[in-house]
């Protein structure tokens, strides 16, 4: 006798398509259009960033920079969902998330700039993580946040973005397990952007979804247009909304596009179709959310035209900021290793800043 | 007072931070009910529930990964990796993260957490099982490896590594678990870390080791006085950082030095203090500096283990070695 022992679905989420069309009923977000017209003003500013910062790059002026180029809305939803408790673990290309959570455009240069400064968060909630860069490994920190709020029984949420090469590492697979077997408040997205530098998204996986995987952990896991501002932060509002009610951890698999390289150090070209692109960029964040936006009246020619000059204004006085910061004093390597420096490493950080000082050290 | 096995020692300093700090938890494979496959959690999970001494799925990069976002978020892990030949797993996050997250944040997040180790051979276990790995984390930046030699040094050394605010890979040596009882009072008083411990004072030779060898090195000292030469035996206990100070105070002292490592010879904590030695003490040396160590192949399996392992009678030949350079 063969029955089937489990039967699964994966939901597949949009609100609006394309043309900015509504495909389906609205969620209760769509009411708030204030909070709408707050989240496509970021995803503008992020995208004046964006363009910015290459330049800044292409001129020698930033170092290598991982464009968000295409995942506005995405990045912007999972910022504008989560509350200032809630803890962040991105990867490196969540600045739109990360602005709504009080990180500073400037902080985002320094980093690429090469200095650690740009980790100090000022103005950001302390307890987020820095952009991390090993593969997946920000999943288990999230998890592991997420198991402190739970043990201090807390109505917190750990948030973790990765991308869709992502989900082949090991580490993803154990944290979702982990979630699931310790119903964890926390949510993972994955920023499905087809492209892991070069290799597509049919090179790395047969799955049919990349939501599917969270079935094998056995978290609640859907499938949302990425692109679709209003079908995302009704996702997170609602993983949020499970987490904070003890119901567990959900995995959101955002279908969206890298319209960019993958960093400036990448030459998309190389491996990808042209006509591939121009396909995506019709589908891409903005367009829709502003018709829809100018089709209920909320928006305007004339409010677009102050919010792009308000967002080149802001970007130029985040870009100063950031030329002016100079280099870190040489010492800070080591002053912030540990909470006690050892004895050894005192020595070693007198001899640094001795060479520093003779001109040994330094090449700018 | 009780006297107590080492790794009864651990238990006892988990328990007692346990009861006097709600952030600690234990985690690790069978941790719980079964207390570990060592039993150095027993009875834990009974007195501070399933909450506080939890059991991990099988992922050993897990519980390092999970154990960082929990330190982070303010809780005091103490991880339990259930062989050091299982910990390779972990060390993407040891490295790129546990080790670096204060240096990356400029001091914001910190990442106040205790991987627990059984190490080194010498108790006929399968493969993986036996492996001395602690010059691996030595060289990583911004964590501490302490491995403890007694189970005084145990208690005080893992209440030491729990309360510090930084991570502390603690490398337990598997042969003392149960080899020898000492006294120890359950006072909750640490010892310092980034400390080397004088097991005994000597005048004419330096023995600098760690973990499981401090046995074997203290039984060759004894059996060198017998023969008229006096060996000041050194505990490194923090094998990174290594306190310069004592190891060099006593080479200037007596002039020689053996260094007993159960690891490869090749690349081993013992190659950093003989370039200590050879950089801040040489004019103070009568002799060249005598390396005991394991061979460089792989830990074998339990038939040939103790012909790896350095015996008694390879380091008093050491020494002797030592004497007559």
């Amino acid at each position: 006798m063969k029955t089937s022992a489990a039967k699964f679905d994966i939901p597949y989420i949009q609100y609006l398509d394309q043309d900015g069309k509504p495909a389906a009923k609205l969620p209760k977000i769509a009411e708030d259009v204030k909070e709408l017209v707050r989240m496509y003003e970021t995803m503008s500013f992020v995208r004046v960033f964006d363009t910015k910062a290459i330049a800044l790059q292409r001129t020698g002026q930033l170092g290598t920079y991982a464009s968000c180029l295409g995942h506005e809305a995405t990045h912007v939803a999972i910022g504008a969902a989560m509350k200032r408790e809630d803890a962040f673990f991105p990867m490196y290309r969540e600045y739109g998330a990360q602005f709504m959570r009080g990180v500073h455009p400037h902080e985002v240069l320094l980093f690429w700039g090469g200095d650690e400064r740009g980790n100090c968060f000022k103005d950001a909630p302390k307890h987020d993580f820095a952009w991390c860069v090993p593969i997946a490994t920000q999943f288990h920190h999230a998890a592991g946040a997420a198991t402190a709020f739970k043990y201090r029984k807390e109505k917190r949420c750990a948030v973790s973005v990765i991308g869709d090469g992502g989900t082949s590492q090991g580490d993803f697979y154990e944290s979702l397990n982990c979630a699931g077997a310790w119903k964890l408040p926390v949510v993972f997205v994955v920023c499905n952007n087809k492209w892991a530098i070069s290799v597509p998204l049919s090179a790395q996986t047969a799955c049919e979804t990349l939501a599917q995987k969270g079935i094998a952990a056995g978290i609640h896991c859907e499938q949302v247009d990425g692109n679709d501002i209003i079908a995302m932060r009704d996702a997170m509002d609602r993983a949020l909304e499970r987490g904070r009610k003890g119901q567990g951890a959900t995995l959101i698999e955002a279908m969206t596009y890298r319209l960019s390289d993958h960093t400036t150090a990448d030459d998309a070209r190389r491996y990808r179709d042209a006509a591939e692109v121009e396909d995506h960029k019709a589908k891409e964040p903005l367009i829709r959310i502003r018709k829809y936006l100018t089709d209920i009246g909320a928006w305007d020619a004339k409010k677009e035209e102050k919010l792009l000059a308000d967002c080149a204004a802001r970007v130029d006085a985040e870009v100063a900021i950031y030329k002016s910061a100079g280099k870190p004093p040489v010492e800070s390597m080591f002053d912030h290793m540990f909470a006690n420096l050892p004895e050894k490493l005192i020595a070693q950080r007198e001899a640094c800043v001795e060479e520093s000082k003779q001109g040994h050290g330094g090449a700018h | 007072m009780a006297k107590v096995a080492l790794v009864e020692a651990i238990t006892m300093a988990m328990a007692y931070e346990m009861k006097h700090d709600p952030s600690v938890v234990v985690l690790g494979e069978d941790v719980g009910k079964n207390g570990g496959v060592f039993r150095a959690t027993l009875g834990l999970q009974d007195q501070f529930g399933p909450e506080r001494v939890i059991d991990t799925p099988l992922a050993e990069a897990l519980i390092a990964g999970i154990s960082i976002g929990m330190a982070a978020m303010g809780l005091k892990p103490v991880a339990e990796i259930q062989f050091s030949g299982f910990i390779y797993p972990c060390v993407d996050e040891i490295i790129n993260h546990a080790g670096r997250l204060r240096s990356r944040t400029r001091g914001r997040i910190s990442v106040p957490m205790v991987l627990r180790a059984p190490s080194g051979g010498g108790i006929h276990a399968p493969e993986h099982h036996s492996e001395s790995n602690e010059a691996l984390f030595a060289h990583m930046p911004g964590i501490r490896v302490v491995m403890p030699s007694s189970p005084q040094r145990a208690y005080g050394l893992l209440l030491a590594a729990i309360r510090d605010p930084d991570p502390v890979i603690f490398l337990e040596p598997t042969r003392l678990y149960r080899l020898n009882k000492q006294e120890v009072a359950d006072d909750g008083e640490a010892l310092p870390l980034d400390t080397c411990f004088v097991l005994r004072e000597g005048t004419d030779v330096t023995l600098v080791t760690w973990g499981a060898m401090v046995v074997e090195s203290l039984a060759a000292a004894e059996l060198m006085e017998k023969d008229g030469v006096s060996v000041e035996v050194i505990d490194l206990a923090t094998v990174s950082p290594i306190d310069e100070q004592t190891i060099l105070e006593s080479v200037e002292k007596t002039g020689r030095c053996v260094i007993v490592q159960e690891a490869p010879i090749t690349g081993g904590v013992g190659s950093e203090v003989a370039a200590l030695i050879a950089e801040k003490a040489l004019y103070s040396l009568e002799a060249p500096i005598v390396r005991i160590a394991g061979w460089d192949t792989p830990m074998p399996l339990f038939k040939l283990e103790h012909d790896y392992m350095p015996s008694i009678a390879r380091v008093f030949a050491g020494i002797k070695q030592a004497m007559e350079g």
